[in-house]
């Protein structure tokens, strides 16, 4: 969770902190991720979680998903910061909440147990697209897509029939409808 | 079949194109092929520092004292990793730097090769942005671009990492064309709306104070120009951060001196009460802020700033415009003249209670101190220092501590880019270097660092570069053989405990002048003071002023750690009855 910038504000008005989506776009060259990360740390932002690949390769764009906590002027100021950047194009921003956006995050689980039990962690996954992707006598490995929330209660709860590790992406953002961000 | 040139000789060509008429810096091994380009190169003057430290700051006093960037070129490892401290002060106080930095080979890189470090990774927070080039063909168009981050927006440094091998390689030389803009980012984003309801909160104000800071500065001479029409356009009063001194008159009836810790009390009075707040180019700091709840609590304030993320980043301000200080001052004050011509006389009853509480606090005289027959005040020797340089167009350069602030204080500034000083990173050991960078800018004028015996030790090697260059920089120190600072704060705070901030052994500094070849002159009381002071300013050569001062004076007024603007300690009586304790206690 980000402090407040001085310390001179200790007693300062609490505001609430928020979850927010915060999608940049940047040209993919060395070191832009070491820009984005080290603004974030240097300012004592926080990240939750970090996606990030190359979406044009031709005019070599990355978009890069960061979900972060903070209070609203904390949100600000890290969509300011960012827009400073000089590899930086644009910055958008949702909050969590907001329906128009589509949020999804990709998780692989292994699991080693009995086929009862490996049956039975396919059923409990059933609700988050549940991808076998590979499979023996006494194993397989299993992908869903979904919430970070619901994959943090599916780790959880998929202890019981033998899962032995887990692997997932950070999240994703893509808004609904045919609009796109400028 | 065009020119092919060589790596060393793009970056002077680079350069030439870029007017850059000196760069500060320090050979090493791999800068070596520039080094050796540099005499083909007749329009560039290398200064040799002694330090790459004194190169960053150099280049620092010489881009603040003329408004152009400034230039250094130093080698990879220790070269890089020793002008950081000027890079991040440069950060901080918004100055335009371009930092050229040899690296080992490309094919070494990451080998934990021989002065190698990751010198674009170690830079990257303290600077706007960096570049290693590995690629030949984008050296030009990367070296153009450097200038262009460095000087457009909001100014700062920039750091170019050119490994030896792409030195010597060849490619064609283009000159650069500009971009209408860089990535999309402008700097001018505001309306005539905006201009409007900034007209409408002046023309409503029953308390206003126009709150100004470097940004003027960083704008040209001609936003001064336009800030002092404005403030006597509308009759308000001015107070100025650390940074903005000179911007408007200090001699003028409207200014009430520099604000915050160690500001008037006039000046931060009226900011704890006005009604009304325009920042013109400040960035609420927390030395001006204070305790930030209480800061100026029955405001409605406005925010002029080219840097769109210093808007409500400390403070929340409830007309925000963002924009070049210039023409934003430029709109205001059509937009003024038009719609509200002669305003300062059909105003002057509507604030004129404002000005009438404001007299009040001023005959409180916060600056004044005890005076003495015996021992140097050091108050007096800024103010003496003063009077007898008044009548010259004199720099001022500092260092970090009590001298900076009893300069701020005592020192009149009548004129913009003649204040040199690191106040946002607090770097003692940069007045000394910072003064070789503005003589070397302006030959001619009476440069001084006004210094404290502490800090001027730090960089003092660049004595050496003031004697090797002619340059007659007066270096002003007013000694009392403490950390003056830092015993002021374990005064304050911890008991008078004064842990480690006395020094036992100070080097004799007229020795020490003479030692490097320039001249040295020391002044013990008041009354041979003044001789003194002449006396140097008779000198054409370096030279180092050993004032000894008071040991024990404190810097008044302040406002303590955690307090509000209204809470300020007056002098020494005052720091007996306002212990500083709970929270306040741990913030710096």
């Amino acid at each position: 969770m980000a402090n407040s910038k001085s310390a001179y504000s200790f007693a300062g008005k609490k505001q609430k902190p928020d979850t927010h989506i915060i999608v940049v776009w940047v040209d993919n060259e060395a070191g832009v991720l070491a820009r984005v990360v080290g603004l974030f740390s240097g300012r004592g932002y926080n990240i939750e979680s970090l996606a990030v690949a190359e979406v044009d390769q031709k005019q070599n764009i990355s978009r890069i998903t960061i979900v972060t906590t903070g209070t609203p002027q904390v949100v600000d100021q890290i969509k300011l910061q960012l827009k400073k950047l000089v590899p930086v194009h644009k910055v958008a921003d949702f909050k969590r909440e907001d329906k128009n956006v589509i949020f999804k995050e990709m998780a692989l689980f292994k699991f080693v147990a009995n086929n009862g039990k490996l049956n039975k962690a396919f059923e409990a996954c059933k609700n988050f697209n549940p991808v076998i992707l590979d499979q023996t006598n006494k194993s397989n490995v299993i992908q869903i897509t979904a919430l970070r929330r619901e994959i943090d209660t599916m780790s959880k709860n998929l202890k019981k029939f033998g899962l032995v590790s887990v692997s997932r992406t950070g999240a994703v953002a893509m808004t609904r409808g045919s609009e796109i961000f400028k | 079949m065009p020119k092919l040139y060589s790596g060393a000789e793009i970056v002077f060509k680079c350069l030439e194109d870029q007017n850059v008429s000196h760069i500060f810096g320090y050979p090493g091994g791999a800068v070596l092929p520039i080094y050796d380009e540099l005499k083909n190169f007749n329009s560039i003057k290398h200064i040799l520092v002694r330090h790459e430290q004194g190169a960053g700051h150099a280049a620092e006093g010489y881009a603040r004292s003329t408004g152009k960037p400034g230039v250094l070129l130093v080698t990879s490892g220790p070269g890089a990793t020793n002008a950081v401290t000027a890079l991040t002060d440069a950060y901080m106080d918004s100055v335009p730097l371009v930092c050229i930095t040899g690296q080992v080979p490309t094919h070494l890189i990451g080998t934990d090769a021989f002065q190698e470090c990751d010198t674009t990774g170690i830079t990257r927070p303290c600077t706007k942005h960096n570049w290693l080039v590995k690629d030949i063909n984008d050296l030009a168009e990367v070296m153009h671009k450097a200038f262009e981050v460095a000087t457009t927006g909001r100014p700062g440094p920039v750091l170019v990492d050119i490994p030896k091998d792409i030195q010597f390689q060849k490619s064609k030389y283009k000159n650069y064309k500009k971009n209408k803009k860089l990535n999309g980012k402008s700097h001018d984003n505001y309306s005539q709306k905006n201009i409007d309801e900034l007209i409408n909160l002046i023309s409503k104000a029953k308390k206003p104070i126009f709150y100004t800071g470097g940004g003027v500065i960083n704008s040209g001479t001609k936003a001064s120009e336009l800030l002092r029409e404005l403030v006597y356009a509308t009759g308000f009063p001015i107070t100025s951060t650390l940074q903005g001194l000179g911007c408007f008159p200090a001699d003028d009836n409207q200014f009430l001196g520099m604000l915050g810790m160690h500001g008037t009390y006039e000046a931060n009075n009226a900011m704890y009460s006005c009604d009304l707040m325009i920042n013109v180019g400040a960035r609420f700091d927390d030395r001006i802020t204070g305790k930030i709840d209480e800061f100026s609590p029955k405001s409605k304030k406005v925010h002029i700033d080219i840097d769109p993320s210093s808007i409500n980043k400390n403070v929340k301000v409830d007309l925000a415009i963002v924009g070049d200080i210039k023409s934003v001052l430029t709109s205001t004050l059509k937009t003024l003249t038009k719609s509200k011509n002669n305003f300062s006389k059909s105003n002057k009853h509507q604030i004129s209670n404002w000005w009438e509480q404001i007299q009040k606090w001023r005959s409180k005289r916060s600056l004044d101190y005890i005076g003495s027959e015996e021992t140097i005040k050091p108050q007096y020797a800024i103010e003496r220092l003063y009077e007898l340089t008044k009548d010259k167009d004199t720099y001022i350069t500092t260092e970090v501590g009590q001298h900076q602030m009893w300069a701020a204080q005592h020192y009149k500034f009548n004129k913009p880019n003649r204040w040199m000083t690191s106040g946002g990173l607090g770097t003692m050991g940069y007045g000394l270097p910072a003064a070789v960078g503005v003589q070397i800018a302006h030959p001619k004028k009476l440069v001084i660092d006004i210094a404290g015996e502490a800090s001027v030790l730090m960089t003092m090697q660049e004595m050496s570069t003031a004697v090797q260059y002619n340059l007659p920089i007066k270096i002003f120190i007013l000694n009392n053989e403490y950390m003056g600072m830092v015993r002021q704060w374990q005064e304050l705070l911890h008991d008078k405990n004064y842990s480690e901030s006395y020094t036992a052994a100070l080097p004799d500094f007229v020795k020490m002048a003479e030692a490097y070849g320039c001249v040295g002159i020391r002044a013990k009381t008041p009354e041979e003071l003044d001789d003194k002071i002449i006396e140097m300013l008779n000198t054409d050569r370096p030279v180092i002023f050993d004032c000894l001062v008071d040991k024990q004076e404190n810097c008044f007024p302040m406002i303590p750690s955690g307090k509000p603007h209204n809470q300020m300690l007056l002098g020494p009586k005052d720091q007996k009855e306002k212990k500083i304790t709970g929270k306040g206690r741990t913030l710096v």
